[in-house]
């Protein structure tokens, strides 16, 4: 079918084409391949490990709907096509999962699709649903995605990504003189209080620790200690975001970050020492340390140390960065990570499997950082490819939601995320999209992902989701307008194709289940369906109207399971 | 099997199912429910609450605990009220209900960060990351529920606002939203209830087999979920919503603004059995130019409303069993900045809570000179939590058990105000 297809894709085909062919082609393949299980079976062994322990018998394997439909969903943030699963599911292909994935991760096809999706994902763990949208903002959003588009797109090598994000400077809004995306991440975080915030979403996003709260007094339960918050914030104080103004106006056209000199909180920019309140009101000096005790010379002049660049070596060097985005990940697919919260990774929160994370962060900085070859090892294990129903030795013990560690004995309900939604609803009902370029298809979406926004009243003008299972984002699925557009028969979406269509009644009604559910109809769902086909004999619209309206209303359809 | 469809099947008898239900996930998150334990009680009066909750952190120094003739104190001079108190010049119709609010001139807290401060006085508990703690209306409502079993729609409503989550008591107790408007979006249908009902079936026969396939909680929160969206668009207590139906007297008395518009709205909600409306008044997060925005626009709304509320509920014989509370994340600091404004400032300031059996017409505590120390016994979050829970009925030995398995005590262990109730 003809999923919008922009420009930008032909931008860099090049190199991911490259990657493409080494990985599609015969000979050179077969070596990686087995190279690739062997990550595989190790997790697949691991894994396995803890449901003896617990004496888990695992779920069944998920049916090839199931799995093909969660991995689109969690590769391209949507649900397949009708002819995407039908393909699927009449390959008599054994090695036809992984095919799929490599065709997912690697095809030109999917190149778009895959970009958009891990864009939407990592513009919201860098800069929140809302950066970018207050007023007086410094952020560019379509800055920030802008720069993961391309990196996802060319699947830069995750180290590399986090050492741009880090230590990059320029400005933020596409087009504007000394552009550099990347910025974004920081604009928004350096100026006030000290640069406390990029502090604490740097620690947290990319190094999985916790930091916030020993801005002011020790953390409680973890071996943070309030020096250490200023010694690694000590690394951002060099570094400004600045107001760039529209000629003779006092419009923001852009910001910019920079390094600059600076000077300390004492008498000498070559001592350049900051200080920081114990809750005794003592003051303390603190000078840029790195978690593992690595210091850098102290000065604060750029022509000694660039601060920000030290930083961004000592991070993609450590091994944390592994083990967070590693955790990150597998959280992802797998629907909970290694420890909970994933980003609270300290000595305090010991990982559910300790060996199994320590081995795969190894082996994926091994491997050159490759965010596909990890994705890889993931959707191709055992663990990924259950079932979500329970059985007796598993529903209790291995229910993260009871408050249980999570044992991967199943694959866990989740609900899709608005944008997965958003994204599913336009392949399901084959509507149009919007239209226009990649910027316009954003802003309709986030037009309509508005309408689950509660603003709070305050200047910070914080902001909340009510996309979370509640009354109103049912009563969406029920009248939404994207709903009220997938009812239409006259239109060309998908209802009004199945209706004028020569298929029989049969095909009719199974069409409309494999397109939201990847799953043919039951014999008592036909039988249903075909008597409401009957009773509206005059006006067979309605009856397909009411079919699809209650398969986009499901449970089965709103979970990814 | 039961059934989405309302047609044909009582209400009470759908509701029997939807308690059954959330008895069932009650259960398996382990909770207190201390009603139950208290059959007899539920013969008695029906409790209800109203949060009106300030965003941004409204200056209580400006509005009611003057501080006339300091360097703090700003230009606003005291009245004298109906109570044993003084309050803003700007509230003069407030002035003639404060007989039934009491002032908690002593509240010292620690949270002067806006998502922090929302959360700690919604909850009683700081932000934490390995717990999410259910707010006011998600504990009330919790608590209440079993005292109206003909409620059709959610016990929880916010109106013009966002409130904080249900937290670990899970979805069911989430806060319903709206605008002051009273406008649900998404409502209508648009079909005859042959449609519906058939697409209800359709539905279920989907929805039912997913759950039988035991594929854990969320898919059976979802029908719950589903069913109250059903009843909703079938209810007649949606009437509730439309503040329009009104008479025209009325809407003037409350103030035909937002906030006017939110507060009657709540008054209609707690006639139909909610136990719990929180209703949002944003805009007080004021540093800079504070004293004409309070004078000219905040003050002026606060006043009309909330006192239309205070004395509409008391002629209709509600406010004995209505608790109404006032307050914001935190308040402003007694110094005035840069910008004739004032910053954020937890330690010293007030909270106004009255209704509900609450002995109105005082000032519990006091702050110093300046307003910028509490000079008498401080007060928290937790313990206005703890009065308010006690006005309300509700047994302050109520535990619950997140889902990681904390025990936590109801309002966190706060203390009883115990002057609200002499």
């Amino acid at each position: 079918m003809a999923r919008e297809v922009t420009g930008s894709k032909r931008v860099f085909p090049a190199v991911w084409m490259l990657v493409g062919m080494v990985w599609m082609g015969g000979v050179s393949a077969d070596g990686q391949t087995a190279a690739r299980f062997a990550q595989v079976a190790e997790i697949n062994r691991q894994i396995a490990a803890g449901w003896k322990d617990y004496g888990i018998r695992p779920s069944p394997a998920a049916t090839d709907g199931e799995w093909c439909r969660r991995l689109y969903l969690d590769l391209l943030g949507r649900i397949p096509t009708v002819e995407e699963v039908q393909a699927f599911l009449k390959s008599r292909d054994s090695d036809k999962r992984r095919k799929l994935v490599a065709k997912l991760l690697y095809d030109e096809e999917y190149t778009e699709e895959y970009a958009r999706n891990w864009t939407t994902l990592w513009t919201n763990i860098l800069i929140g649903r809302t950066g970018g949208t207050e007023r007086r903002t410094l952020i560019s959003r379509p800055g920030m995605q802008k720069y993961l588009r391309d990196a996802f797109a060319r699947n830069k090598p995750y180290d590399r990504m986090v050492f741009e994000l880090v230590t990059s400077t320029g400005t933020t809004k596409p087009g504007s003189p000394n552009f550099n995306g990347a910025v974004n991440f920081l604009i928004g975080k350096v100026n006030d209080e000290k640069g406390a915030q990029a502090t604490a979403a740097t620690a947290r996003i990319f190094l999985g620790m916790q930091v916030q709260c020993t801005q002011c007094h020790n953390h409680p339960f973890n071996s943070w200690k309030q020096r250490k918050f200023w010694e690694f914030n000590a690394f951002f104080r060099q570094t400004r975001a600045l107001r760039r103004y529209e000629p003779g106006t006092r419009n923001l056209a852009y910001a910019e970050l920079v390094d600059e000199d600076f000077g300390g909180e004492g008498s000498s920019p070559e001592e350049a020492e900051i200080y920081y309140e114990l809750r005794n009101g003592l003051l303390k000096a603190a000078y840029p340390v790195f978690l593992d005790g690595t210091v850098i010379p102290r000065s604060g002049l750029l022509k000694d140390v660039n601060r920000r660049r030290e930083l961004g070596k000592l991070i993609v060097n450590s091994p944390y960065v592994s083990r967070a985005i590693v955790n990150r990940m597998w959280a992802h697919f797998m629907g909970y990570g290694f420890t909970k919260p994933i980003d609270d990774m300290g000595p305090h929160n010991i990982p559910t499997h300790p060996e199994l994370l320590d081995y795969l962060a190894d082996e994926f900085a091994r491997q050159s950082y490759d965010l596909k070859l990890l994705i890889q090892w993931i959707v191709l294990s055992r663990p990924y490819a259950l079932s979500s129903k329970t059985n007796k030795s598993n529903e209790k013990i291995d229910d993260p939601l009871l408050g249980e560690s999570p044992k991967f004995s199943r694959f866990y309900l989740r609900q899709m995320r608005a944008e997965e939604l958003y994204e599913s609803l336009l392949v399901a009902t084959e509507a149009d999209r919007a239209g226009g370029n990649y910027e316009q298809q954003e802003k309709a979406k986030s037009d309509w992902l508005r309408q689950f926004v509660v603003a709070f009243g305050n200047d910070e003008g914080t902001e909340m989701t009510t996309f979370n299972g509640t009354i109103p984002q049912v009563l969406m699925m029920f009248n939404g307008s994207l709903i009220k557009r997938a009812m239409d028969v006259k239109s060309g979406g998908v209802l009004g194709k199945v209706l004028r269509s020569p298929m029989s009644t049969k095909n009719k009604i199974e069409y409309l289940y494999l397109a939201g559910l990847a799953r043919k109809p039951t014999r008592e769902e036909l039988g249903w369906a075909s008597q409401l086909m009957r009773v509206h004999k005059g006006d067979p619209g309605k009856a397909l109207q009411d079919i699809w309206w209650a398969v986009l209303n499901s449970n089965e359809f709103i979970f990814n399971h | 099997m039961t059934t989405l469809i309302p047609n044909g099947m009582s209400r009470r008898h759908f509701m029997s199912h939807l308690a059954g239900a959330s008895a069932l996930a009650g259960s398996a998150l382990s909770l207190g429910h201390t009603l139950r334990l208290h059959a007899d009680d539920l013969k008695r009066r029906r409790k209800s609450a109203i949060l009106l909750w300030m965003g941004g952190g409204p200056s209580t120094i400006d509005i009611w605990d003057l501080k006339p003739g300091t360097n703090t104190g700003g230009p606003f001079r005291p009245i004298s009220t109906s109570g044993d108190v003084q309050i803003c010049e700007h509230l003069p119709m407030m002035a003639k209900q404060m007989h039934h609010m009491a002032i908690i001139r002593s509240m010292s807290t620690r949270e002067a960060d806006h998502t922090r401060g929302r959360y700690y006085m919604h909850t009683g508990y700081a932000p934490d990351p390995n717990v999410e703690h259910p707010s006011y209306g998600a504990v009330i409502a919790h608590e209440l529920i079993e005292q109206r079993p003909d409620l059709q729609i959610p016990p929880f409503i916010s109106v013009g606002g966002g409130s904080v989550g249900p937290g670990f008591l899970g979805m069911a107790w989430a806060p319903f939203s709206v605008n002051s408007n009273g406008q649900v979006r998404n409502l209508n249908m648009g079909l005859d209830r042959q449609r519906l009902a058939s697409r209800l079936r359709t539905l279920e026969l989907i929805e039912q087999r997913f759950i039988d396939q035991r594929r854990g909680l969320p898919s059976d929160e979802h029908r719950q979920v589903v069913q109250k969206a059903v009843y909703l668009m079938t209810s007649e207590q949606m009437k509730a919503f439309k503040v329009n139906e009104e008479p025209e007297p009325v809407r003037e008395r409350y103030g035909t603004d937002a906030f006017g518009r939110s507060c009657l709205m709540a008054r209609r909600l707690i006639e139909v059995g909610v136990p719990f409306v929180e209703v949002g008044l944003g805009g007080w997060d004021n540093h800079s130019n504070i004293f004409p925005t309070l004078a000219d626009n905040k003050l002026p709304a606060l006043d009309r409303a909330m006192s239309a509320l205070v004395e509409d509920l008391e002629q209709r014989g509600l406010l004995q069993d209505t608790v109404i509370i006032w307050m914001g994340e935190f308040s402003r600091t007694p110094r005035i900045n840069g910008n004739t404004g004032r910053d954020h400032w937890a330690r010293a300031w007030s909270v106004v809570v009255g209704g509900g059996g609450i002995k109105g017409g005082q000032a519990i505590g006091s702050t110093n000179e300046d307003g910028t120390r509490v000079v008498t016994d401080p007060y928290t979050a937790e313990d206005v939590m703890a009065s308010v829970c006690h006005a309300l009925g509700i047994s302050l030995e109520t535990t619950f058990t997140s889902r990681n398995g904390r025990p936590m005590k109801i309002a966190n262990s706060g203390k009883i105000i115990k002057d609200l109730f002499a």
